[in-house]
C-alpha cells in the first residue's frame, strides 16, 4: 500500500446550523507585542506578522508600546465617522433592497479599518481602497450627498453614470476610484510611490484588498516592486475571514498569517486586531512613518469579521452560521471604541444612542437632497452623450459619427 | 424533452458529462456557492449564477472544486490537469477578468498541441459570462469573446438559447481542444424545449432560426434573439429576413454566411461587443471578400459603440444594439439603391 498524495479541499470551521468556531484564530494579548522603532530591520520584526498587535484589552483598556495616546477630541471623532459609516452604510442597503439603487455592498463590522487607518494617513498621500473602504470617503470627506449620488447615478454623480453603485471616486482629495478586478490597485499604489520617490516628495500611498484577493497575481507582484524599490508604500489586506462564499483557508489563510506574506521578500509585516481602533491606528501610523522615513514597504493584516452579506446579491446563511460574528473573539469596533471611551469618562450610553440618532437624520436629510438631483426612475437622468465622453481626451472624429447616429436613432439632437 | 431554463440546460450538460466521464472536473471561484461536500448538504447555491447547483452533492468537493481568487492559477491549473488527462471545465465569473489570466490562455493553453509537436492534447472547457443589461458597468459587462476568436487553437461558442446551450457545452467538454464558452448572463432564466438525454452540437455548424429572402442577418448571442424579434416584425410587412446564429465563431461556418449572403444580396451584422476588430467586422470582411459579387448593399454592421460601458441603466440601455436600431439597418440595406441597379 503506497502513501498516495491527497488533495486537500480546506473547509471552514463551521457551517450553517453549526456551532461558530474561532479556535483557529491565534490571538495576542492586548499590550503583549513588543512595538520596534520604525527604522527596525525587517529580519529583527519578523514576530510581528506572526503575533497580533492589540491594545484594548478585554476591560476596554488601552495597554501596553502600541497605545497611540490618541486625545478625546480624535477618539470622539473616530468614534463618529466609524458610526456614520454604519448608518450610512444601513440606509444605503435598505433603499437597495427598495430598489432605489441597483446594488450595495456593507463595510459592517469592518469600521474601524477604514478610519482607524485613514487617521493615520496624511492628506497628501495617495489611497487606492478596496470596495469595503467606503471609510475612507466617508472620512476624507467625499460628501454623503456626492457618495449617495454615485450610488443612484443620477445628474450628479461624480463618476457620470459610468460605474456600478459604491464604485466611488474622489481626485481632489487623493482618493482612487474603486475597480472591480481584485487586486488591481495594489501595483498601481506601488507605482505611484515610486513616483512619488522619483520626484522627491514625501508622500506615501496605500492600498487595501481583502483576504480572498491575496490570492490573484497582482498581489504578489506589487509585493515584489515594492521590495525591489523599496517604495514609500503600506499595504493592507483586510482580513474579514470570508470570500463570497468561500472561507479565508481557501487563500492560504491556514498555514501562516497573510501579514507573513512578505517576509520572504523582506517586508514586514504586522498582524493586528482590526477591530481595535487604537491598535488599527498605532500600527499604521508606525507603517506610514517608516514609509516616509525611507523604510519602505510594510504589510498590515487587519483581522475583523465580514458582518454583513458579501453584497446584496449575496446571502450568507447558505455557507456561515448564522450568529458567527457574535462568536467572532475580537467584537463589534463600533462597541469596543464606544466602551473605551465610555471607561476613561469621555462618554456614555445616552450620548451614544444621541449620536446615533443625529447621524441619522444627517443621513435622511442627505438622501433628500441627493434624489433630488434624480433616481433611477426619476429625472432629471443623465445625458446619453455622456457614454461618449472621456473614453480619449479629445472625442475622435469615430466616436463623434457613432455618437450622432446613436441621438438621430433616439430622437434626440446630436 | 421538457421547458428548461439556460441555466438548467447548462447545469444538465454538466451533470451528464461528469456522469458519463470521470475525468471531468469543475474548478473555479465560488463554484460550490455555500456548504456543501459528499453527506449531501443542500445549502450550496452552485456558484455566483447558480449555474453548479446540486453538483456538489453529486460529485463531491474534489470534482467540484472552489478555487483561491486567483485567475491565472485556475486556468493554468485546468491546463496542467488536462495534460494529466482530466477534463477540467473551468469557470470564470465574468469574461472581464480574462485580463488578468489571458497568458495562460492564449500563450499556453491554446498552444500546447502546437508547441508539443501534436503529442500533446488540452481538452480544456472555460466557461465565462458576458453581455450587458445588469448595470454592472465597464468591468463586469463586456462581451469580448472577439479577443479569443482570433487566437489560433481556441474554439469560442456562443450559445443563444437552453437547447444549444446543452448540446454546444457538451460537445465542447468532449472536445480535445480547449473550448471558450461565453454565456450571456441576461440569458440565464431564458426558457426553451431542451431534450433530458444527452446530445451534442457539432462546432462550425451555423442555426439558421429564421429563413427568409430578403435580408441576411447574422448575429451572436442575446442579439439572435432580437434579431428574430425584428424579423418576425417585419415578416408581418412583407420583408423575409434570414436570422444566422453561428454559434460558434471559431470555427465560424463561413459555408452557410455565404450561401445566404449569395441569395439575399444584403447583410446586418449584429455584435454586441465594441465596434473595431469585432466578429461584426469579421463578417462583414467575409462577405466583401467572398460574395462581393452578390452584394447589392453595403454590409451594415449593428454593434455597441466604440466606448466603455456604462453602468446607469439609462445609460447602457443606449449603449446595447437594440432592435430599432437592428430594423433600421434592415431597411437602410433594402432602401439601397445599388449604383448598378440605377445604370441598369
Ligand atoms: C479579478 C477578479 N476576480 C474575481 C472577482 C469576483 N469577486 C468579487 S469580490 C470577490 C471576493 C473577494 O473577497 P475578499 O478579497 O476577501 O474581499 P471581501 O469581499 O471579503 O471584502 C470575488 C471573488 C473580481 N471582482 N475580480
Ligand atoms: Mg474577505
Amino acid at each position: 500500500m503506497t502513501n498516495n498524495p491527497k488533495l486537500h479541499i480546506p473547509q471552514p470551521a463551521a457551517r450553517p446550523g453549526e456551532v461558530p468556531d474561532f479556535s483557529y484564530l491565534d490571538l495576542s494579548d492586548a499590550g503583549a507585542v513588543f512595538r520596534p522603532p520604525t527604522n527596525a530591520r525587517a529580519a529583527e520584526i519578523e514576530n510581528l506578522a506572526l503575533e497580533m498587535v492589540r491594545v484594548l484589552d478585554d476591560d476596554h483598556v488601552a495597554q501596553g508600546p502600541w497605545n497611540p495616546d490618541l486625545d478625546k477630541d480624535t477618539l470622539l471623532e473616530a468614534l463618529r465617522l466609524m458610526v456614520l459609516t454604519r448608518v450610512y452604510d444601513d440606509r444605503m442597503q435598505r433603499v437597495q433592497r427598495q430598489g432605489k439603487i441597483t446594488f450595495y455592498m456593507q463595510a459592517l463590522g469592518e469600521e474601524a479599518v477604514s478610519i482607524g487607518q485613514g487617521l493615520a494617513f496624511e492628506p497628501g498621500d495617495m489611497l487606492f481602497p478596496a470596495y469595503r473602504n467606503q471609510g475612507l470617503y466617508i472620512m476624507r470627506e467625499t460628501g454623503l450627498v456626492e457618495m449617495m449620488c454615485q450610488c443612484l447615478s443620477n445628474s450628479r454623480d461624480m463618476c457620470k453614470g459610468r460605474q456600478m453603485p459604491i464604485f466611488y471616486q474622489n481626485k481632489k482629495k487623493n482618493l482612487f476610484t474603486i475597480s472591480g478586478n481584485l487586486a488591481t490597485q495594489y501595483p498601481q499604489a506601488v507605482g505611484w510611490a515610486m513616483g512619488s520617490a522619483i520626484k522627491g516628495e514625501d508622500h506615501i500611498a496605500a492600498s487595501w484588498v481583502g483576504d480572498g484577493s491575496t490570492a490573484e497575481a497582482d498581489f504578489h507582484y506589487a509585493l515584489t516592486f515594492a521590495a525591489v524599490y523599496n517604495a514609500p508604500v503600506v499595504l493592507n489586506v483586510i482580513n474579514n475571514q470570508w470570500a463570497i462564499s468561500t472561507f479565508q483557508g481557501f487563500a492560504g489563510g491556514e498555514r501562516r498569517p497573510f501579514a507573513a506574506r512578505g517576509l520572504g521578500l523582506g517586508i514586514p509585516g504586522i498582524r493586528v486586531d482590526g477591530n481595535d481602533l487604537l491598535a488599527v491606528y498605532a500600527t499604521t501610523r508606525w507603517a506610514a512613518d517608516r514609509a516616509r522615513q525611507g523604510g519602505g514597504p510594510t504589510l498590515i493584516e487587519l483581522v475583523t469579521y465580514r458582518g454583513g452579506a458579501h453584497s446584496t446579491s449575496d446571502d450568507p446563511t447558505r455557507y456561515r452560521p448564522k450568529d458567527e460574528w457574535e462568536a467572532f473573539p475580537l467584537g463589534d469596533p463600533v462597541n469596543r471604541l464606544k466602551q473605551h471611551l465610555i471607561k476613561l469618562g469621555h462618554w456614555s450610553d445616552e450620548q451614544q444612542t444621541k449620536l446615533e440618532e443625529e447621524l441619522r437624520n444627517t443621513v435622511n436629510e442627505a438622501w433628500k437632497e441627493a434624489v433630488s438631483f434624480g433616481t433611477l426612475t426619476e429625472p432629471p437622468f443623465l445625458d446619453v452623450e455622456l457614454m461618449f465622453e472621456d473614453v480619449f481626451a479629445e472625442m475622435p472624429e469615430h466616436l463623434k459619427l457613432q455618437r450622432n447616429k446613436l441621438l438621430d436613432l433616439r430622437g434626440e439632437k446630436s | 424533452m421538457s421547458n428548461k431554463t439556460m441555466r438548467e440546460a447548462i447545469n444538465e450538460a454538466l451533470r451528464q458529462e461528469m456522469q458519463r466521464d470521470p475525468s471531468v472536473i469543475i474548478i473555479g471561484e465560488d463554484v460550490v456557492g455555500g456548504r456543501g461536500g459528499t453527506s449531501g448538504a443542500e445549502e450550496a447555491s452552485g456558484g455566483a449564477f447558480g449555474v453548479h447547483a446540486g453538483l456538489i452533492q453529486e460529485f463531491g468537493r474534489e470534482r467540484v472544486i472552489d478555487t483561491p481568487i486567483t485567475e491565472s492559477a485556475i486556468m493554468g491549473a485546468a491546463g496542467g490537469a488536462a495534460l494529466s488527462g482530466l477534463r477540467p471545465v473551468a469557470e470564470l465569473m465574468f469574461v472581464d477578468f480574462m485580463g488578468v489570466c489571458f497568458d495562460q490562455i492564449y500563450n499556453q493553453i491554446a498552444k500546447f498541441r502546437y508547441m508539443f509537436g501534436g503529442r500533446a492534447k488540452t481538452p480544456v472547457t472555460i466557461r465565462t459570462t458576458i453581455g450587458a443589461g445588469f448595470g454592472a458597468g465597464p468591468q463586469h459587462s463586456q462581451s469580448l469573446y472577439s479577443m479569443f476568436t482570433a487566437v489560433p487553437g481556441l474554439k469560442c461558442v456562443l450559445p443563444s438559447n437552453p437547447y444549444d446551450a446543452k448540446g454546444l457545452l457538451a460537445q465542447a467538454i468532449r472536445d480535445d481542444d480547449p473550448v471558450v464558452v461565453f454565456e450571456h448572463k441576461m440569458m440565464y432564466t431564458d426558457e426553451g424545449e431542451v431534450p433530458d438525454e444527452p446530445y451534442l452540437i457539432p462546432f462550425g455548424e451555423a442555426n439558421f432560426t429564421r429563413r427568409g429572402e430578403d435580408v441576411t442577418i447574422v448575429a451572436f448571442s442575446r442579439m439572435v434573439n432580437l434579431a428574430n424579434q425584428v424579423a418576425d416584425k417585419m415578416a408581418k410587412t412583407g420583408i423575409s429576413v434570414e436570422v444566422i446564429d453561428p454559434r460558434t465563431t471559431s470555427p465560424l461556418d463561413e459555408d452557410s454566411i455565404l450561401d445566404s449572403v449569395e441569395k439575399t444580396g444584403r447583410l446586418v451584422v449584429v455584435d454586441e461587443s465594441n465596434p473595431y476588430c469585432s466578429m461584426a467586422s469579421e463578417i462583414a470582411s467575409l462577405a466583401v471578400c467572398e460574395a462581393f459579387d452578390y452584394l447589392r448593399a453595403p454590409v451594415v454592421k449593428v454593434t455597441a459603440p466604440h466606448t466603455p460601458i456604462p453602468a446607469t441603466p439609462a445609460l447602457e440601455q443606449a449603449y446595447i444594439p437594440s432592435a430599432s436600431q437592428i430594423e433600421t439597418a434592415v431597411n437602410t440595406v433594402l432602401d439601397f439603391d445599388s449604383p448598378s441597379a440605377a445604370t441598369g
